[in-house]
């Protein structure tokens, strides 16, 4: 009787890979295989990690997103979809969205700030020296140059797409009042 | 409901959308394309709970901004919208570093501007001093 039970324990520890099943596979309360894909990522130790993803995502939608993806990258992966998943359980409402709002927010204010200092120090360069022509017309390329930063900071191929994008089929303004929130991200 | 009137999640979906479609206000018909994105990322049913869990008047923000988060995602499989996050915060670094390189510029100028200041004072107060002597 104990050879037989050692032996079905054998058996059961080399179907579950030697090792106990993974955060994910002990949620869904499923056999851990060898070559599951949530393993590697989400370790029997930090059972919060795979609940709050489950949570937002579902484990099929996360396991179909890490097949589409070569092994080197899934790490990265799983690492933003947990601190999306976080976000939104945090804030239900405006998740990882609130953050890029404030953030937003944040650039523009500092970009006003740069600015000013920008001008501030090229009035004072052209007070140094108002007559010399040399320096007013470098100082004129360099308030062009003001402009030109401040126009390649504001632009971002991604982030153009952001207002646009919210515009779309909703009056709400979900750029707008996670401002109010601004605190959760500090 | 007639098939021409279903919301985009039911039409994806396809089945019947009830008077009541939880999704229905958030997810119109001429926009097929926002719920396949949503419908990728969180699925129709989480989504669906999740705008059930909220009150009705933010359940159209919440909507805009789980949309967001998935068309970010598509577009980006592995960091989403966390990559924009990532940038942002690479931003403001960037600008902050800047914004203090000119302000110690601008500290050092006021500095020499004050220097010169004072030397052109104490100039003149000497100058001064010698018409007296005359």
């Amino acid at each position: 009787m104990e050879d037989r039970f050692s032996t079905w324990l054998e058996l059961s520890k080399g179907q579950m890979g030697g090792s106990s099943p993974c955060a994910s596979c002990k949620l869904l309360r499923r056999r851990c295989a060898k070559d599951c894909i949530f393993a590697p990522y989400f370790p029997s130790d930090d059972p919060q990690k795979f609940a709050m993803v489950h949570k937002v995502f579902g484990a099929s939608n996360v396991s179909k997103m890490l097949q589409e993806l070569p092994v080197h990258q899934r790490a990265d992966a799983v690492s933003s979809l947990v601190y999306e998943a976080n976000a939104r359980v945090r804030d239900p409402v405006y998740g990882c969205v609130g953050a890029i709002s404030y953030l937003q927010s944040q650039v523009s204010q500092l970009q006003m700030q740069l600015a000013v200092a920008q001008t501030e120090i090229l009035c004072i360069q052209m007070h140094q020296e108002p007559n010399n022509t040399l320096q007013t017309t470098s100082s004129q390329s360099q308030i062009d140059d003001v402009q030109d930063d401040k126009s390649l900071l504001l632009s971002c191929n991604n982030f153009n797409t952001i207002p646009q994008y919210l515009g779309f089929a909703s009056s709400s303004n979900a750029i707008q009042d996670p401002l109010k929130r601004e605190s959760l991200w500090t | 409901m007639s098939n021409s009137s279903r919301c985009a999640a039911c039409k994806s979906l396809r089945r019947k959308c009830p008077q009541d479609c939880v999704l229905a206000p958030y997810f119109p018909s001429n926009n097929p394309q926002r719920f396949s994105w949503v419908h990728k990322i969180f699925g129709a049913s989480k989504i669906t709970k999740m705008l059930q869990q909220l009150p009705v008047e933010l359940r159209g923000e919440a909507a805009d901004c789980m949309a967001m988060e998935a068309y970010l995602r598509v577009e980006n499989p592995v960091y989403g919208s966390v990559g924009i996050i990532y940038q942002y915060q690479q931003q403001i670094i960037e600008v902050q570093n800047e914004i203090i390189k000119i302000n110690g510029e601008i500290a050092v100028y006021n500095a020499l501007l004050q220097h010169q200041q004072l030397q052109q004072h104490q100039d003149s107060f000497f100058s001064t001093d010698n018409d007296f002597n005359l």
